[in-house]
């Protein structure tokens, strides 16, 4: 049995790790990938230390970081069940299960999907989540944009230089992105704005060809080569649902970065914690950490 | 012998960055193909892979879809 499991390895959790292993507790760390959504993060200019450093250097400098100390480290290995048995607590992954004295969940948040028809065959065959990373490989194409927050807009405007023509297909009756951004969308000539429309359905062969939306109460299809998909983000807790969570499905803490359940901690994005930022998510996984070695003091295990 | 090894990118993609950081850190030459500015790579990538994410490694002709460091790895053979 382990003093501390952390399940994920983004700035929480590899805080937490770091804390963890100073205090010489015995510690594993699962996750699914290491850096979590700093990774994606273009040029981050407000992490103590770095007047400028870009997601992929902070998320190695985290990663080195860790590595300094002999922390166990499961990649690749999703976390799909939290409980508490008697005194233990056992974390249920894809791959095994593991047991421990106390817990960390630091699993931050994913992209938000459709869940239309379509959308799991077109993954990466013509619909992505990730504008940054694959703009370029739709060069001359028509595209579409969904979503209507700062993502998405910035989303069509990185397009803007790249394709022909862009479709941003919102649900609300207005954008809720910033108005400078909103500005240089709606000026663009080569972008179609549709507010209030959904998007029912992803269709095409091998690759996107095209959309079904429905506004104004009909429905159309749009020949669109590309989706960029931008409508937010989910926290991961689904595997956790015995935790306390809000509406929106992050997990509760107190100040201490407790939750419901006595033993299991949690921290960063995945949490209810106001304002998600790298910088925060590292000084929640440091409480965690502290939280979950002073428990494991405090309390006789047999 | 050495493996020949092409990496398909695009600059700004957090997971090419590393990947390609992961082939030095391993002493692997290979050849870095950025399918932003060039059509041809791009087609080739997508022909390969079936898909349209990057990054794409050819290791001798393995083809592996973004960074997988153990199937890099295993495919390598280090």
């Amino acid at each position: 049995m382990y003093d501390l499991i952390i399940i994920g390895a983004g700035p929480a959790g590899i805080t937490a790790s770091v804390y963890a292993a100073r205090k010489r507790m015995d510690v594993i760390v699962i996750s699914k990938d290491i850096g979590g959504q700093t990774v994606w993060s273009g040029d981050i200019e407000n992490y103590t230390g770095y007047q400028f450093i870009t997601g992929p250097d902070l998320a190695a400098k985290f990663e080195e970081h860790m590595k300094k100390f002999a922390i166990q480290l499961k990649e690749n290995e999703a976390a799909a069940g939290l409980k508490k048995v008697g005194e233990k607590i056992v974390v249920e992954t894809d791959k095994g299960n593991y047991e421990a004295k106390t817990v960390i969940v630091a699993s931050g948040k994913r992209s938000r999907e459709l869940n239309v028809p379509g959308e799991e065959k077109f993954k990466n065959k013509g619909l992505t989540y990730c504008a940054t990373c694959d703009a370029p490989l739709f060069n001359g194409k028509e595209v579409a944009v969904i979503g209507g927050g700062n993502s998405a807009l910035d989303a069509a405007i990185q397009l803007m230089r790249i394709v022909k023509k862009i479709y941003l297909i919102n649900i609300t009756k207005q954008f809720t992105g910033d108005p400078i951004m909103q500005e240089q969308v709606i000026s663009s000539k080569i972008v179609t704005v549709f507010n209030d429309a959904q998007v029912n359905e992803i269709i095409g062969d091998k690759f996107v060809s095209g959309i079904k939306i429905k506004r104004s109460g009909a429905e159309e299809t749009l020949a669109v080569g590309g989706v960029f998909v931008e409508i937010g983000l989910l926290p991961n807790s689904d595997f956790a649902k015995e935790l306390a969570q809000n509406e929106f499905s992050e997990i509760k803490v107190n100040s201490r970065n407790e939750t419901n359940i006595p033993g299991i901690f949690a921290a960063g994005d995945v949490t209810d914690v106001p304002e998600k930022q790298i910088v925060i998510a590292a000084g929640e996984g440091s409480k965690a950490a502290l939280g979950a070695f002073r428990y494991l003091i405090q309390h006789k295990f047999s | 012998m050495e493996k020949k090894v092409k990496v398909y990118s695009t600059s700004p993609c957090p997971y090419c960055i590393r990947a390609k950081q992961f082939l030095k850190d391993n002493n692997i030459v290979f050849e870095d193909l950025d399918v932003s500015g060039n059509q041809a790579a791009a087609e080739e990538m997508i022909q390969k892979s079936g898909q349209m994410g990057v990054p794409v490694l050819d290791i001798d002709g393995e083809i592996i879809v973004g960074f997988d460091k153990e199937k890099i790895k295993s495919a390598l053979g280090i």
